[in-house]
């Protein structure tokens, strides 16, 4: 560790710190990022090819026949000339390779089969409520990093004191709790007990159209129980993060030079503490996905993540296998943009060389 | 970069010193913290052993005219819409997701290490495969994974416990396999090679009960895991049949008492997750700053 001379640190506590001059003076690297872009493309290529193949390995194991599934009651007093018939038309005989190809080349045309619990094509099912996810998973990370981050910070302040023992014991509660339980006290507390907000969906009963209104009111319950679910992790770690951080030469420089609390906290402390929570924040995809999945559920929320769980207990494996692809995706994109903001953060990482 | 959680906070400064620098200072004791999961857990598993022999309980008797009574004297957690006792109920779920877990992380751990020992003791080619697998594994959000595995399979006891299992086990495979790789180098593992040991003899003799500390700290802390991941399945329909409740098929149960104002029946099940992973997570964190005291926690839930 190096200590800064006293000139040196002073200049930065009113400028940005010095940054290296590639990254100064031609802004974003961006041909570097393009660069690390496509590399990761390239390298999804393989992951996803082994996913949705492991996803038809599965289905062909199952005991689940979805020719009598697809026929639903039918399928009980059809012959089996029929049946055979149903499985040709539907694209289903031949061994489980050959199927993942059919639905590989139908999938990469935009056919992703047919959804037989929603009774739609999947594209339609994946188009209708993509964006209600998005906007639910969105809203609820924004504000949980916000939050995380800020009562991090409060708790690291004085380490070991009621605030930071109340924060660190609340997050790893929270933590411990599952989401969908929270959900229902929420619904109970909120919408039967104090009746100020809705239990779920996004319209009021009657109500045809979603205005904007009764949209802001049907999106506080879900999204902060999302919210509330992934902040301990923000807050431990930046709590984490900035108590390492006070403990460092330049913050005990900026505390001799006499400079005020906040700019120690947050212009130094926080700046350099923040690094490591950052660098992580595209990582948290995975829980956030499987934190919309149960929140969804909770609320009625018309998402792609309740249809999900719709799907699974209807065995519609053509939504099943659409949606593992998309998360898949998402997980892949989290990890690239938890890559890129580190190396962006960090000036010392190469992007070449990840 | 793993998805891995939170780090666990170090040990707070009693003497609010921030300015201090780090490392020089003791670390204060965490023996209270320590001592009250060690009661928590015990407490778990003697309710867990003792109160089924003790209090049987009838799981389809039902007694409608004492159904959705509050907390009382009588029935400290208060009764669920079939006239049920809370408390014996919760125990009997607490068993059940217990038992789920512990034999799901238990899979999870074995396949871990297998799978982590193999990639770090071979090297070369498999070490390669078996990293890109992880990364497939990592790759799909866990519980979408285990909802996919038991959707394909009829709901059950079985189908989670290999749905937990296998998405678990990456995270181990990790651990093991960066520690087999740290013990790679050691002095005594030259020695017993240049002796004349073979390869298996090496693997079982000299790296497994380096790597077993660590992974059984790795097991333990998937307990949690595996019990929040059962209960996520249940509560979604796709875990554990009715007839035998686990905490996850209470909560799911209960939401249509829930709608009617009743309270009880959701919250205590909830508790009964929370109060033994937080207590599991305790005593995993006092081991492990017995084991090493400079790492920080990779595994918490």
């Amino acid at each position: 560790m190096t200590s800064p001379t006293i000139t040196k640190a002073a200049g930065a506590a009113k400028t940005p710190p010095p940054r290296p001059a590639s990254a100064r003076g031609r802004g974003l690297p961006w041909a570097a990022m393009a660069r690390l872009t496509g590399r990761r493309a390239l390298a999804a290529v393989p992951v996803l090819v082994a996913v949705t193949l492991g996803a038809f390995a599965l289905a062909a194991a199952s005991p689940f026949d979805p020719v009598r599934q697809y026929a639903g009651s039918a399928g009980l007093r059809a012959s089996q000339d029929t049946l055979d018939q149903l499985r040709e038309n539907l694209a289903l005989d031949g061994p489980f390779t050959e199927q993942w190809w059919r639905w590989l080349t139908a999938a990469l045309g935009g056919d992703l089969g047919w959804s037989v619990s929603l009774r739609q094509p999947v594209a339609q099912v994946i188009g209708e409520r993509m964006g209600w996810s998005v906007l639910l998973c969105a809203l609820a990370f924004v504000l949980a990093v916000t939050f995380g981050t800020l009562l991090g910070v409060a708790a690291a302040r004085r380490q070991g004191g009621w605030l930071d023992r109340c924060v660190t014991g609340a997050a790893y509660v929270l933590q411990a709790a599952p989401p969908f339980w929270l959900g229902l006290l929420a619904v109970w507390f909120f919408a039967l007990h104090l009746g100020v907000l809705p239990a779920g969906g996004l319209t009021d009963l009657g109500e045809e159209t979603v205005t904007a209104g009764s949209l802001a009111r049907h999106l506080v319950l879900p999204v902060g129980v999302l919210a509330l679910s992934q902040l301990p992790w923000f807050a431990l770690y930046t709590r984490q993060g900035v108590a390492d951080a006070l403990r460092e030469d330049p913050v005990r420089g900026a505390r001799a030079r006499g400079l005020r609390e906040r700019t120690v906290l947050f212009g130094h402390a926080l700046r350099s503490g923040l690094l490591p929570v950052l660098t992580l924040v595209g990582t948290r995809v995975p829980e956030l996905i499987t934190g919309a999945l149960l929140v969804e559920t909770v609320f009625s929320w018309p998402g792609i993540a309740s249809a999900t769980v719709k799907a699974a207990t209807g065995s519609d494996f053509p939504l099943l296998a659409a949606v593992t692809v998309l998360a898949t995706l998402a997980v892949l994109a989290g990890n690239l943009l938890a890559d890129l903001l580190y190396a962006l953060a960090d000036p010392r990482v190469d992007l070449e060389e990840m | 970069m793993t998805a891995t959680d939170p780090a666990a906070p170090t040990a707070p400064d009693t003497d609010a010193a921030a300015w201090r620098t780090a490392g020089t200072d003791g670390r204060p004791s965490r023996t209270p913290r320590g001592l009250l999961s060690l009661v928590l857990v015990a407490a778990t598993v003697l309710a867990v052993l003792l109160v089924p022999p003790l209090f049987p309980l009838d799981q389809q008797a039902v007694d409608l005219a004492a159904k959705l009574r509050p907390p009382s004297a009588e029935h400290l957690f208060g009764t669920d819409e079939m006239g049920r006792d809370l408390l014996l109920r919760c125990v009997y779920g607490l068993r059940v997701s217990l038992l789920v877990g512990v034999v799901a992380a238990l899979v999870a751990t074995v396949v871990g290490i297998a799978v982590g020992a193999a990639a770090g003791a071979l090297g070369g080619t498999v070490d390669r495969l078996v990293m890109r697998a992880v990364d497939v594994f990592a790759a799909v959000p866990h519980l979408l994974m285990g909802i996919f595995i038991v959707a394909m399979f009829r709901p059950g006891v079985w189908p989670v416990v290999a749905s937990v299992g296998l998405t678990h086990w990456v995270s181990t495979a990790r651990i093991v396999r960066a520690e087999v790789l740290s013990l790679r180098t050691r002095p005594y593992l030259d020695a017993a090679i240049s002796g004349g040991a073979s390869r298996g003899r090496v693997i079982v003799r000299h790296l497994l009960p380096g790597v077993l500390p660590q992974a059984g700290l790795a097991a333990v802390l998937m307990v949690p895991h595996a019990i929040w991941h059962e209960s996520a399945l249940s509560f979604l329909g796709l875990g554990i049949p009715a007839h035998q409740a686990s905490l996850g098929t209470m909560v799911e149960a209960a939401r249509g008492t829930l709608l009617a104002g009743a309270w009880w029946p959701t919250l205590w099940p909830g508790l009964f997750i929370i109060v033994p992973t937080l207590a599991i997570a305790g005593l995993a964190g006092a081991w492990r700053e017995r084991i090493d005291p400079r790492r920080r926690s990779e595994l918490m839930l």
